[in-house]
């Protein structure tokens, strides 16, 4: 049996090289992939009425309170936009990105329990809940375009799509990859010790007030927080949508590259930190 | 046979460190020392070489410990190996590496072919879903494909015998239809290699027999390489054709699964009693107090070998008592012997015998056709008298003092049970007439 060594299909050692994965068995588990999407979108509102009409609720009373206190107390510009337009949009893909961090970042501490009896991918639970939460978004833009309709066609409001629009689900796949590789990153750190979780909520809460959500750049893009907010990564995408969708405010080519630079270095080394912690995590979790 | 068979796995020098204790500033600082040494020093870890062997019982003076080290050994194809061994042997971090939820810390493991395991029956079901989707969600946790799933749906439904429930949530199910559900699911799985964990003992009898009914299929069919936890010896004896013994995270014994049993049984010789010296309070009724007791046991044995006794074996047991008050005559003497669930499973009483006029005697006590079936047992005595007036009166009552095993179905040619569940019963009748025609 000298041919012995080529045979074997699986090899389990104890270190793997930095970045060795195996693409090719997530796609074997493409199956269990998109059962766990359809689990994660049906399991939500088993045993409601509404149903998916919830996903409006949130939404809907976010804009109405943004109005009030930041609209109408603080009185922050929305660059000549009605307030429920300006705000939905922010809400639309904040919420999205939050949820998607959110999920990735307790990937290991939510799912210790399978991930302790069975192997599979563990990438495939965080790219199914992305996955996902693409379908509550889509909620909240039906939503959107209801409004939008109804202030274009009733309202008489002068705005209208750019050709950019095209690019929407390029923003949508860029928020949802960084919140995953940072998701991914935090999870990672938190298996062992659980410090940064305490962090990182409050984190979360505060980074919204860092992105273009309540108020526009064009607000304070000559001031000095303007000169840090462009370090956002995310940022401008919310920006850009913003124009795409309404044709008001402004699209940098420039910062969207930036966002995507970002991107491409948070993912890969979310993906290796990833990679490391997940052969091991089920003796420190 | 042919000579040469192919391996299916191969394990080469696999050891496992774990740390003991609690993850918090102490562990940061490991491993920070640990990640300065081996990462920018480029030296060896500092903590492997101070890990110790495990051994549960020791305190040790590292606070870490190899569950698993220097295990090698090779799986052929189509073998059927019991992995055996008392609790934190290792058993289970073994089933683990090989299913890769964890990896080991040395050494290294080859397989060939799609491996699934079963440390848990339902694994990943979702309480919310039905019993229908979480065939879905399980099997394909499991790695089956959903064409796969689909072919077989009938078939696991039909084998769980939920199908009245099939389309309600799962959090409605009673627990023992989830594990149903859940083994049935995994019944259907074909994998080249099979990871069982300790999963038959589910269910009813009813179940239990369904399952490892389907357990002897899967390894005997179809050249499927099983590796197979338990700590039921029956079942292993069964199963298995092959056998590894673990021992404080070493491979101790590697032989056949009946070679393999018997070894690690007469290494538990320790575990039943077959002499016991009474103490005043240990073993006794606490409503049996020192004043009554005109007659008080001081010494109890049993002369069979008490970690394989046969179901046609005679009982033979010894007492020594003491006579407490002169003036007693007579006594009844009484046996019980339980089951480890303290269900009584056989009772004698005896005729009314004459106490000899010594401070201290002996009975001899020999039990034809116990007619227990496999599983372990307790002895219980009582001396006392019956009284037509008031009844019984006892003098001394003594429980568990005694234990004992029985393995074989017949004393002469020491025919082991074949698998046997607990909940089949505890009596093998063999005095029945049976006849074919």
């Amino acid at each position: 049996m000298t041919n012995e060594e080529q045979k074997w299909t699986t090899v389990i050692e104890p270190r793997r090289s930095l970045f060795s994965i195996d693409f090719k068995e997530i796609w074997r588990y493409k199956d269990l992939y998109s059962i766990y999407v359809l689990r994660n979108i049906t399991t939500v509102y088993k045993q409601t009425v509404l149903g998916p009409l919830w996903f409006f609720v949130e939404p809907i009373f976010s804009t109405i309170m943004y109005m009030v206190v930041f609209g109408g107390i603080a009185g922050i510009s929305t660059d000549t936009l009605p307030q429920p337009i300006f705000y939905m949009s922010g809400i639309m893909l904040w919420n999205y990105f939050l949820q998607c961090f959110n999920a990735s970042s307790n990937v290991f501490v939510s799912n210790a329990g399978v991930f302790g009896k069975v192997y599979f991918p563990r990438l495939i639970v965080p790219l199914a809940t992305i996955t996902s939460n693409l379908f509550k978004m889509g909620i909240q833009l039906l939503l959107f375009i209801c409004v939008y309709l109804y202030f274009v066609i009733i309202k008489d409001t002068p705005i209208a799509p750019d050709w950019t629009l095209a690019l929407f689900p390029l923003y949508v796949i860029v928020l949802a990859l960084t919140a995953m590789s940072w998701g991914l990153l935090v999870s990672a750190l938190t298996t062992k010790y659980r410090d940064l979780r305490m962090f990182v909520g409050f984190v979360m809460g505060l980074y919204m007030y860092a992105t273009p959500i309540i108020y526009p750049m064009s607000v304070v893009k000559d001031s000095i927080y303007g000169s840090f907010l462009k370090y956002n990564p995310i940022a401008p995408f919310f920006e850009a949508f913003r124009y795409s969708a309404t044709g008001v405010g402004s699209i940098d080519w420039m910062w969207m590259a930036y966002g995507v630079v970002c991107l491409v270095v948070t993912l890969t080394v979310g993906l290796v930190v990833f990679n490391r912690v997940e052969k091991n995590f089920i003796d420190t979790v | 046979m042919t000579d040469i068979m192919s391996k299916a796995i191969s394990f080469e020098n696999v050891g496992k460190l774990y740390n003991l204790g609690v993850v918090g500033t102490g562990s940061f600082t490991n491993d920070l020392y640990r990640w300065w040494k081996t990462s920018v020093l480029n030296q060896e870890d500092p903590y492997l070489k101070v890990g110790e062997c495990n051994d549960r019982s020791k305190a040790g003076n590292s606070k870490y410990v190899w569950a698993l080290k220097d295990i090698s050994f090779d799986v052929e194809q189509g073998d059927v190996v019991g992995i055996i061994g008392k609790n934190g042997a290792g058993k289970s971090t073994l089933l683990k590496l090989l299913s890769r939820v964890t990896s080991p810390t040395i050494g290294s493991i080859k397989a060939k072919g799609r491996i699934a395991s079963l440390l848990e029956v339902g694994t990943g079901f979702h309480p919310e879903l039905t019993g229908r989707e979480n065939i879905y969600m399980n099997g394909a946790i499991l790695g089956m494909t959903k064409v796969e799933i689909k072919s077989k749906i009938d078939e696991i439904i039909d084998f769980s015998g939920c199908e009245r429930y099939i389309d309600t949530p799962v959090k409605r199910y009673s627990s023992g239809m989830m594990v149903r559900l859940g083994f049935a699911v995994a019944a259907h799985l074909e994998p080249e290699i099979l990871v069982v964990d300790e999963v038959l003992a589910v269910g009813d009898a009813e179940f239990q027999k369904k399952a490892i009914g389907k357990m002897k299929d899967v390894s005997k069919g179809e050249g499927r390489t099983v590796l197979f936890v338990s700590h039921n010896m029956a079942s292993v004896r069964t199963l298995c054709k092959s056998g590894i013994l673990l021992k404080d995270g070493v491979i101790d014994y590697t032989a056949t699964a009946d070679e393999c049993v018997d070894y690690y049984q007469s290494l538990n010789i320790s575990n039943f009693v077959s002499h016991c010296v009474l103490d005043d309070k240990l073993n006794r009724d606490e409503w049996v107090p020192k004043d009554t007791r005109n007659l008080e046991f001081i010494e109890a044995e049993m002369l069979n070998d008490v970690n394989a006794i046969a179901s046609d074996e005679e009982l033979r047991f010894h007492l020594k008592i003491r006579k407490n008050k002169f003036s007693v005559k007579f006594a009844n003497l009484g046996m019980h012997v339980v089951d480890s669930a303290d269900v009584c499973d056989v009772i004698y009483s005896s005729p009314i015998i004459d106490i000899p006029d010594k401070d201290v005697f002996y009975i001899s006590l020999k039990l034809k056709n116990h007619n227990l079936s496999v599983g372990n047992y307790f002895v219980n005595f009582s001396i006392g008298m019956k009284d037509v007036s008031s009844g019984i009166k006892n003098y001394d009552v003594i429980h568990n003092v005694l234990s004992f095993s029985v393995v074989y179905r017949d004393v002469l040619t020491k025919t082991p049970f074949v698998l046997w569940m607990k909940g089949w019963g505890n009596h093998y009748n063999k005095d029945a007439e049976i006849e074919v025609f």
